[in-house]
């Protein structure tokens, strides 16, 4: 499915601030897997998935969706395979328009855009349909602006709008960290609900490892722009927080360093 | 009391023919975020080929003020380039093709900074000649004609899948391209298509007054954006897509009215431009400063 290659990627090269953040990293996804990705603040997370969603080039290695060589393809025509949540809720959607309208744009992801009208009558029945599942009340709000949706509203309609048109790979960055405990339970939930019914082949950042352990049938752990641990199945089922705080420090010999994540253990 | 009523009717008249340059800033500015000043380059290229088509090639006028949208696309299309290819900054983007401009629109008109269109045709003389009616009768109802059909033109093309992608382009861009939209080339698209506007406006203001300017399209982004305002102003609370861009030309009229209203209580010509530039500036400023008062007024020492 997904096929990471020895991938690397220098930031601001041969300067002060050069920073390696990811060091020849390797990943091979299988269709329907589940991937739960944590490490430590700067371990190359988000920069990982930004590369494989093509927001930045790669310096070298190869980045594959079934086998067809995306590495030098730019972001938005990687967006046929890929559909995204980002950690912030203002970057999923657009603000000024209606939902209807957002939805009807990431319907079309993928597609080739003509001069056809941007929203036919018979999609908005599905659109209502979709957005019902979410349980949020918002198909009566199909024509509000998506401005005026809260933080979480606005992540579950991102998330379901990722996946309107069903994308080979989903990638989820931190979708929830910004969002107060329940609202991020709620949208985890939705989350998984929705990966299980389209059986989608999904990467997720996570820094509740909790949640890391809970969720998903594979976790990886990054480091220095490489991954320090991959585990699945029984094995990943039986872990404890405390068992993957020993395992980074193991691989990586410091203690880990990322606030956040243990205060969220 | 008749010399007033005369300038108030050219006034509505130029106001209506402005506003199709307004409809193509209202697209750049308020669906982009682009302030571009490509525009003032591009109207003068308008009327500048719509001219010289006209007197020297002797085409129909209709073929020359389309030539002149032809040439206001090629316009906005340099600047397109210059921003999204090449990663110029959208205004400086502007001013560079503004700049050009003026030089290749001495050039068209031979040399020369001003070429009068004195006995030939031009699209409201035909309509006079057909009709009978008056000439500002003639050019408003031509001018009218215009707007009408091309703000129902935009109403359905930003209704349409690319329409769409292009607001999404200007709303929120990481969104549309992970949406698998390329917005360089819905950028480009909106300022060809917005300078193709421009182009025509400048081409009918030629046409109804008869000749070309070089400075004809001088402070035209300050004008278009002070009608801008004005119509926002006047019909803000119409939330439609078709209201607001009638509003545009609305605002336009209602600029032109108000020009020839201060002229006639007195005002220096020259100074017309200041108050362009001041109804702009303070209608950028007033929501900055109200919302910095608002900011002041809810802080409290003691909290609740």
């Amino acid at each position: 499915m997904l096929d990471i290659k020895n991938v690397r990627k220098t930031f601001n090269k041969n300067t002060i601030n050069e920073k390696k953040a990811l060091n020849g990293i390797n990943l091979h996804l299988n269709e329907g897997d589940f991937v739960t990705v944590i490490g430590g603040n700067g371990a190359g997370k988000s920069t990982m998935l930004n590369m494989v969603a093509g927001v930045y080039p790669i310096d070298s290695g190869k980045i594959e969706i079934d086998g067809i060589n995306i590495s030098r393809y730019p972001e938005y025509k990687r967006a046929q395979y890929i559909g995204r949540v980002f950690q912030d809720p203002m970057m999923g959607t657009a603000a000024g328009m209606e939902i209807q309208e957002n939805m009807a744009l990431a319907y079309r992801r993928g597609k080739t855009r003509g001069l056809s009208w941007g929203i036919k009558s018979e999609e908005k029945a599905f659109y209502y349909e979709a957005i019902q599942k979410l349980g949020l009340g918002l198909q009566d709000r199909m024509t509000n602006k998506v401005g005026l949706l809260s933080g979480g509203q606005r992540q579950a309609l991102t998330l379901l709008m990722a996946t309107l048109q069903k994308p080979k790979l989903l990638l989820l960055d931190e979708h929830t960290a910004a969002l107060d405990p329940k609202t991020a339970r709620k949208v985890l939930d939705i989350t998984q609900e929705i990966v299980k019914e389209q059986n989608l082949t999904t990467l997720m950042i996570t820094h509740n490892m909790k949640d890391a352990i809970s969720i998903g049938n594979r976790l990886i752990m990054m480091h220095e722009g490489r991954i320090i641990y991959d585990v699945s199945g029984e094995e990943k089922k039986k872990l404890e927080v405390e068992d993957l705080l020993k395992k980074f420090e193991e691989a990586s010999g410091e203690e880990f360093s990322n606030d956040r994540m243990i205060l969220a253990k | 009391m008749s010399g007033l009523l005369v300038s108030l009717q050219d006034a509505v008249v130029q106001g209506v023919l402005w506003g199709i340059m307004v409809l193509g800033v209202y697209i750049t500015y308020k669906l982009l975020d682009i302030a571009d000043l490509t525009v003032d380059g591009s109207f003068a290229l308008g009327g500048c080929v719509c001219a010289v088509m006209i007197l020297n090639f002797h085409v129909d006028p209709w073929v020359a003020l389309a030539v002149a949208a032809i040439a206001g696309m090629m316009a906005g299309a340099v600047t397109g380039l210059l921003h999204t290819i090449f990663e110029i900054p959208a205004i400086l983007a502007g001013i560079l093709t503004q700049i050009g401009l003026w030089s290749i629109n001495l050039r068209i008109m031979g040399g020369k900074s001003n070429v009068p269109l004195l006995k030939t045709d031009t699209i409201m003389s035909r309509f006079i000649d057909f009709t009978g009616l008056n000439k500002q009768i003639a050019s408003l109802v031509i001018g009218i004609g215009i707007a009408v059909i091309m703000i129902g033109l935009l109403y359905w093309f930003f209704g349409t899948e690319i329409g769409s992608a292009m607001r999404a382009t200007g709303n929120n861009e990481s969104m549309i391209r992970a949406q698998g939209v390329n917005t360089n080339w819905t950028k480009l698209l909106a300022l060809v298509i917005s300078n193709g506007l421009v182009g025509i406006s400048g081409g009918l203001v030629c046409q109804s007054q008869k000749y070309a300017d070089i400075g004809m399209g001088t402070g035209a982004i300050v004008i278009g954006l002070a009608a801008i305002v004005i119509g926002e102003v006047l019909m803000g609370r119409l939330r439609s897509f078709g209201s607001k861009l009638t509003s545009a030309v609305v605002g336009s009229v209602i600029y032109f009215v108000i020009r020839a209203v201060v002229l006639r209580m007195g005002m220096n010509a020259n100074d017309m431009k200041l108050l362009s530039a001041a109804i702009v500036a303070v209608a950028l400023c007033v929501p900055v400063v109200v919302r910095k008062l608002r900011l002041k007024k809810s802080y409290t020492e003691g909290g609740e």
